[in-house]
Order: C-alpha cells, then structure tokens, then sequence
C-alpha cells in the first residue's frame, strides 16, 4: 500500500499542542493511543504539569485538598517534549510555526490549540492589587485564597454569583467566615440558569448565612496605607469591611496570542467546525490547526447550528478526544463532536447538574420534585421543544431529559412522570436576563447568527 | 415459540443456565405475548429504562388487568406493612432512602462500611478455620450464607441467634418473588402475608427495645432518627428493617456462591486471584455483570403509554428488566458470554442504575471481595464436586442451593 501523508505523520509528523491543561493532555494522550509516533510538543504558560480545576472552588478552600494536590492522572506515558511556564506569542500560518515567549519558533505539520480562558481580572488594575483581592482559575490562585481563608478574614466579599463565586460562597459559609456577595443580576445563576432557579439558588445562599445583595454593583475596592484591601463600595452608596475580595466575574478566552495571526480567534474564542478544525479569519476551515476545550466555539445541529462555547469539564475531554481523533483521520473518518453540554456544581451541600443549553430557554417547568424542597428536576423550553434541564439533588433522572433533549422532544413534556407537584403542571417563563447585559458568566455562550439578531445588520465584509 | 420463552425462563430446568434463553429474548427486544408482561432485555434500553421518571416501581400504578405471573396482587391490603422503599416512587421513595442512609453511607456516615472490614474479615476466618471435613463442604451453608447473616444481624442490631426464626419468614418472602407453578396462588399469598407479618411483629419488638436502649447499631439509629427528615413512622421503619434483613443477605450469599462456582470453573482465574488479592475488586463488578444474583426486576410500570424501540407499552402494564440479559448483550460488551475480571469497560447492571440502584452495593461489594480472596487464599486445590450444581427455585434471586466442594486443605 502507498505510504499516505497521514501515515507519514503518524510515523515521524510534528504535532504541537498549545495549552497544557485538561483539554491539552488528554488530546495528547488520545494521540500517542492512536499510534502517533511522531513528536509531541505540549506548550504550557503554566508552571505546573497539567492540573485539575474543580477542586480549586470545592475541596481545595475548605482545606480538604491543597492546591497543588490536583494534578490530572495522567492514563500512560505521552512521551512529550514539554514547553512549561513559557507562552505561546505567535502564529505563523504560512510558515507553520508557533511562536513561544522565549523567541523560539516550533514547527509543527498538526496543531491543536487548547489555552482556555483566564479569570476576568478586577477593572480596575491598581485596585485589583490590592492585597487581599483574589481570582480564581489557577492553582496560585486557590492556593492564595485558601490560605487568606484559613487566616480567618473578618468579612470576604464575592463579587458576582456564577457558579464560582457560589461555590466560594458557600465554601466560606462551611468554613465559618462571614461572606457577602454582591450580585449585578436578580439572583445567583441567573445568567446560566435563568430567574426562577436563580431564586431558589439566593434562598439557598440567605438560608446557609451568605449576606447575598442582588441588583447591586461594586464600583470601588478601597485599600488601607499597606496595600490591603479593607472595604468595598457598593452602587447603592453603601460601603462594606471586607478583608478579602474574590472577583468573580466569569472568564476571558485566552485567544490575544493570535492576533494578526488570521486565525479566526476574538474575545468569544476561536471559531471551528464540528470537527474541531479551526476556521480563518476568512471564514474558511483550515486543515492543520485544532480547537479543544474552554477556548473554542463550535456550531452544533441540536442548537440550531449556534456556535457554542462551553466552560465545561466534560466538553473539554471529549472535544479533545475528537480533536484528537481527526488529527490523525482522513477526511471520511473524522468525527463530529456532538457533545450535548453538560455541568455539575455542588455548593451549600446540594449537587446541581445541568445537561443542553437552558440559557437558550425561555419557558421552565418544574418536572419532578419541588422547589421548595430544593430538590427538583426542572426543564427548559424553546420555541416548542426541550432544550436543556437541570436538577438540584436529583441527578440520576438527568440522563433522560438528556435523552429528551437529543431526540428534541416537545415541550412541555406531554407525559407525566413520578414526583410531579402541583406546581409542576404547566410551563412559566424562565426568567433569563436581557442577553446583551453581560453577567457573570453563564459556563455556555451562544455566539452564532440568530435571525431576531439585529446586530447582524452591521455586518461589513473584513477589508482584504 | 414466543409463547413458551418466559415460562422457560420461569422454569427450575433453565436455573442453572438462562443465558442461552437471554440470548433468544434479545431477538425481540420488547417482548410481549399478549397477555403476560412487557419483557425488556436489552442493554441500552434497560439503562434508560432505569432513569426514565415515567416508570412507577409501586404496585398500585399497575392496571388491574396487568397479566404477570409475579404480581403481588393488592398488595396494600394484603400485605401487613406498607411497601418498602424499593416498591415506592419519589418523594416517599427518595424520603425513606434518604433517612435510612444517614446511619450507613456518605455524606453523614462516610466510614460505616469500611469500618465494617476488620469485623468481616474476622467472620470469613471463623468460618474457614470450621469448615471441617474439606473433602465433602457445602460453600453455600458452612460460608456463603452464614457470612452475610451474621454481618447483616451485626448492622442492624438483630440478634444472630434468632436467625433460625427469621431464615423462614425471610426465604418464604424472597419466594414470593418467584412464581412457583405448582403451588396455589391463594395459599402462596396466605403464607407471603403471614411471614411478612411476623417478621414485622419480631422486628417491632426487637426496634421497642432499641428506643429504650439505643446502641450503634442501625435499627437504634433508625429507630431514634434525627436529620431534617421528620423520623420515620413505625410502619415505615418495619418494613425499612424488614427490606435490609431480607436484601442483606437474599443476595449477597448468591454473588459469594456464583462467584466461587465462576472462580471453580475458570482456574486460572481463581489462580491470579490467590496471586493477586487486589484483583478481587474488579473481578466482583465482573461477576456482578457475569453472574448477577438479581437476575430480573419485575416491578416496573409506566405512568403513560411509553414508546420503547417502536413498541407502545401501554399505561399500567407490567413490565421486566431483565438486568442479566443486558449484562450479555453484544451490542454493549464484547465477548459478552466471557467471563473476563480484566475488562475495563464494565459499566454493568448487576446493581440496577437510577434511584433504586442496589442500596446496599457498597457493603455486598466489600463481602464479595473479602469472602472470594479470601477462599482463593485459603483453600488448596479447590475443586468442584458437582457441576452445575442445584440451584434455588427462584428464577429472580437466582443461585446455587448448595455448592458441593472439595479441596486439599485449609492453608492460615
Ligand atoms: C475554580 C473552577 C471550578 C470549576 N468547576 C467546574 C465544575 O464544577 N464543573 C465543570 O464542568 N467545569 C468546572 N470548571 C471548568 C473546567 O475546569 C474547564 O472547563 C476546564 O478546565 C477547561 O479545560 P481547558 O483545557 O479547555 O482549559 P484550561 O483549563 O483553561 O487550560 C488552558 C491552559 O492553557 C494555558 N494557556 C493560555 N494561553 C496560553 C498561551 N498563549 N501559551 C501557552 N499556554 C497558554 C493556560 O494557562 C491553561 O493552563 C471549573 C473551573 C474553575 C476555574
């Protein structure tokens, strides 16, 4: 048989993967278990070999893990050549070649992009300085907050009330510190969950002891004469004692890197097909780059073709899995990667889940259980079908509404099922917020053309 | 022959080898013939099955019509305690289970089971060092049965020495899963009635003592009962202790009996095991895959006409998982029929999936686990005096009625 170009770079090709993380190990792992022999070079600005991020909002502030006790099991020997602590400048699509901060250039015949997103930093630089004033994405990051919490603050401050920031809500609640949280929106999740949910989320908060303050903004961090945070001033003219302020605001894509390059990568990731191949600026998929995990955003058929980006543990492992996989394929073996989005958080002793887009709801039914018990299934609605759930303790039905949502089921559910309640007999309005207001992040975006979308008015062709 | 394949299974001649009957019922994967139950028996579908919230586990959503040759029928009446948590839906369901937890599992007991292997490790040595005469030993009366009774009577406080008195109300009422085609319905119905009513009356008496002198032991804690839950009736709490008596041991003593008579027959296995007492972990998920001791689940009926692989099962019907025929299917395992401890994609359905999964797998796991490394340890040259061996009648809680043994000696 003919030796192919795809055996050639099976045999001795180059493939870089930049972003050495979730998605980037387990891309690199896939490959060598598809018999790739050729060299692998993983290009990490991170220190740290290839560290797990849940932990750093769960156990690793209640001081039942530390922060550099997380790093991924890796499932065999990769054989990389591993570029850490050292950033990726550049790209050079002509040329093949990425650019890294040391002034080398890396050639590379395949290239898999995997650099996430980074915590959305304070707006203001020199307040977000302060001492006292955390993010939290990385491992320094969590092992900073955790020893700040172990210090026993008089009072910590959460801006914003995504997933993370209630996560670290109710860390500092189990911990026994004293914690507000100030929230732009009507209540915690809503940006994700919508506004029925969200109210059962800030009771969840007022019930476990978190001072939660929604409708409110932060406009001033203010520091003593030694550079330590000590109070907070808040929109509504008030001013609060804080001695440690954790700043979650959602994330950034890590995609500055590629400016110039003619990648098409911008603030709302980097834009790739079903297969994960990147597309240029241009609008035209390219062979050789790959997109995996936080950083891409991909169009998917369940969602009406939006591209979606997912902050999602189990969306970057599969992603790379098929990223992966179509690296190392012809054209009629790759593979689309149709991953119906999924997300777990536990917070304030109560495991949530969500499965498909609820943010794209508009109508919400409360399926199973009730919400006063804090333990319900409730499904999400769009334009007659069901298109996302989520369940508060209530995990193991999730797998059917997931099933629902594949088979893009009507809505509302036609059927009864076991634990309906009273108010569970008919759909309400999900209650999501004004989607051009930006919040704190809502872990999935919708970033694809929308016939009611009127910005797309705008559109000017790029000037080539 | 359509018609002839459930009463097969049903019947005692097809104990001692179903699989070959899984394997023909899987050709139609929703079976029904006309009158009896809808028979599920395919892997994917009884996954989803066990997660689908339009599925009733209680009784009283069956239609009276519903043609089952297990079903209880009116049960609420007859019955002298009131359903346990496995015949109930949420949110009684998810209620009792919760509550019964609290003094056994994670998040409020998070150490319960494992706390318990010095105890079961001391059990399983007793009852090896007796096993007497090693060229004739009965596996399922000197060990696999004793085992998982004196550990249930330790967990939940009842006394070992009553076990003769409640060995009868507990076999007649694992029975009554079964269909016994030669008894008489109505007297079969008598005596499920009146064991399920002693039973309740003994453990009624034994939970009184508990209130008054409570110790560690579950039924104390059950019987005190704190945590956000209001406590539990006295009723519930009867038939709550009466369900972990029964299934903590009606099952357990079937998966330590199939798994020495697997052990028995693939030697090189039982080899590796004694080499390699680790392996017993997931050599057990293997043979609850393999080998499953809850081979059916019979009690399942849809709230709705529900659509399963383009068959409309109607509202009230009876419907079977047939949990050992999803283990077997080729569609989800390769070499489904081989039994392979070294298999790393054994996500199986020996537990049962969704709310009601096995409430007591972490325990039967870690008895499965102690008792065979240990056995493999332990005995030399270990052979099988008779092959297959007699099995129960009970086609549900299917295994071994004696498992006939021999070996060379008993090493420490
Ligand atoms: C505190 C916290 C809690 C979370 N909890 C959950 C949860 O409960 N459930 C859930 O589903 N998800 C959760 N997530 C999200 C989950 O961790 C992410 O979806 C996942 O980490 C994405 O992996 P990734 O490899 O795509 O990106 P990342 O993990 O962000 O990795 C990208 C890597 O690339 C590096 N990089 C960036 N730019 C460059 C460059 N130019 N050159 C070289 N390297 C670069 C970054 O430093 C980083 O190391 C949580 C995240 C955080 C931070």
């Amino acid at each position: 048989m003919a030796d192919t170009a795809l055996d050639q770079l099976k045999r001795s090709g180059r493939i870089v993967v930049v972003g050495a993380s979730l998605a980037g190990l387990r891309a690199a792992e896939v490959m060598r278990e598809k018999g790739f022999a050729g060299s692998l070079t993983l290009v990490g600005d991170e220190r740290h070999e290839p560290y797990d991020r849940p932990p750093l909002s769960k156990q690793v502030l209640l001081g039942k893990a530390e922060a550099d006790g997380t790093l991924l099991p890796r499932r065999l020997d990769i054989d990389a050549e591993w570029r850490l602590g050292v950033a990726a400048t550049g790209l050079d699509m002509a040329a093949r070649t990425v650019k890294l901060a040391d002034g080398e250039e890396v050639p590379y015949d395949r290239l898999l992009i995997a650099t996430g997103v980074r915590a959305r930093p304070w707006p203001n630089e020199a307040e977000g300085e302060l001492d006292g004033v955390f993010t939290l994405r990385t491992r320094e990051d969590g092992a900073g907050l955790a020893r700040a919490l172990a210090a026993g603050p008089r009072r910590v401050l959460v801006i914003g009330a995504g997933f993370t920031g209630s996560e670290i809500a109710s860390a500092c609640r189990e911990r026994g510190l004293e914690v507000t949280v100030a929230e732009r929106g009507d209540g915690p999740l809503v940006g994700a969950l919508g506004g029925v949910i969200g109210a059962v989320a800030a009771e969840l908060h007022r019930e476990n002891g978190v001072d939660l303050r929604t409708g409110i903004m932060v406009t001033a961090l203010e520091g003593d004469s030694t550079g330590r945070v000590r109070a907070a001033h808040l929109s509504d003219g008030t001013t609060l004692e804080c001695d440690v302020v954790v700043v979650s605001l959602g994330a950034q894509r890590n995609t500055e890197w590629l400016t110039g390059s003619g990648l098409g990568a911008g603030p709302r990731g980097i834009a790739c097909d079903a297969g994960c191949r990147a597309f240029d600026l241009r609008g035209i998929v390219t062979d050789d780059i790959y997109v995996a995990g936080d950083v891409a955003r991909s169009p998917h058929a369940l969602f009406g073709y939006q591209f979606l980006s997912l902050e999602h543990w189990g969306n970057a492992v599969a992603q790379a899995e098929t990223a992966a996989h179509n690296m190392l394929s012809e054209g009629t073996d790759r593979r689309p990667h149709l991953w119906v989005p999924a997300f777990w958080s536990s917070q304030f002793g109560v495991n949530i889940k969500s499965v498909g887009v609820p943010s794209m709801g508009s109508e919400i039914m409360i399926t199973q259980g009730s919400r006063s018990e804090r333990r319900f299934t409730a499904v999400y609605g769009y334009q007659g079908r069901v298109i996302g759930a989520v369940t508060f303790d209530n995990g193991r039905w999730l797998q059917f509404y997931e099933k629902q949502i594949e088979a893009c089921a009507p809505f509302p559910p036609p059927f009864t099922t076991v634990d309906r309640r009273p108010d569970g007999q008919r759909p309400i309005p999900a209650d999501f917020p004004d989607p051009s207001l930006p919040t704190h992040g809502p872990t999935i975006t919708l970033s694809g053309y929308s016939p009611a979308d009127r910005r797309i008015a705008t559109f000017t062709p790029a000037g080539h | 022959m359509a018609h002839g394949i459930l009463s097969q299974i049903l019947d005692y001649s097809s104990r001692a080898n179903p699989y070959p009957l899984y394997e023909e019922l899987r050709k139609t994967p929703v079976f029904h013939d006309g009158t009896g139950p809808y028979v599920i028996s395919t892997y994917y579908d009884i996954q989803s099955l066990l997660h689908d919230p339009r599925l009733s586990s209680d009784a009283r959503n069956l239609a009276a019509t519903a043609g089952d040759p297990l079903a209880e029928g009116g049960e609420a009446e007859e019955t002298a305690l009131p359903p346990s948590f496995l015949k109930l839906d949420p949110p009684e369901h998810d209620r009792l289970r919760r509550m019964t937890n609290r003094p056994f599992g994670p998040p409020h007991s998070p150490h319960r089971v494992d706390g318990m292997r010095g105890g079961l490790k001391d059990i399983v040595t007793g009852l090896i060092d007796n096993l007497g005469d090693t060229e004739n030993i009965d596996l399922v009366d000197q060990f696999a049965y004793p085992f998982p009774v004196t550990m249930i009577c330790q967990l939940l406080g009842v006394p070992r020495e009553d076990e003769p008195k409640f060995h009868v109300w507990a076999d007649t009422l694992a029975a009554s899963l079964d269909p016994d085609p030669d008894a008489d319905p109505a007297e079969r119905q008598r005596k499920t009635h009146d064991s399920r009513m002693e039973l309740g009356m003994y453990l009624a008496g034994l939970i009184e003592q508990r209130r008054k002198d409570p110790g560690e032991d579950m039924l104390s804690q059950l019987a005190v009962g704190h945590g956000p839950d209001e406590s539990m009736s006295t009723m519930e709490l009867l038939s709550t202790a009466a369900l972990l008596l029964i299934a903590g041991h009606e099952t357990t003593v079937n998966l330590i009996t199939n798994g020495m008579l697997t052990l028995l027959r693939n030697p090189d296995v039982l080899a590796q095991l004694r080499q390699e007492p680790g392996l017993a972990v997931p050599l057990v998920e293997e043979l609850l895959r393999f080998e499953p001791p809850v081979q059916l689940l019979p009690q399942r009926t849809p709230l709705v006409d529900i659509e399963v692989g383009g068959v409309t099962i109607p509202k009230g019907s009876s419907m079977w998982l047939i949990l050992a025929s999803g283990n077997r299917d080729p569609d989800r395992f390769e070499n489904p029929d081989r039994f392979d401890p070294y298999r790393k994609d054994i996500q199986h359905l020996g537990l049962g999936s969704g709310i009601h999964s096995c409430f007591g797998a972490p325990l039967a796991r870690l008895e499965a686990q102690l008792a065979l490394s240990e056995l493999a340890r332990r005995l030399e040259n270990p052979r099988l005096l008779e092959d297959p061996p007699p099995y129960r009648q009970n086609a549900v809680l299917r295994g071994p009625r004696h498992l006939r043994i021999a070996c060379d000696g008993v090493r420490d």
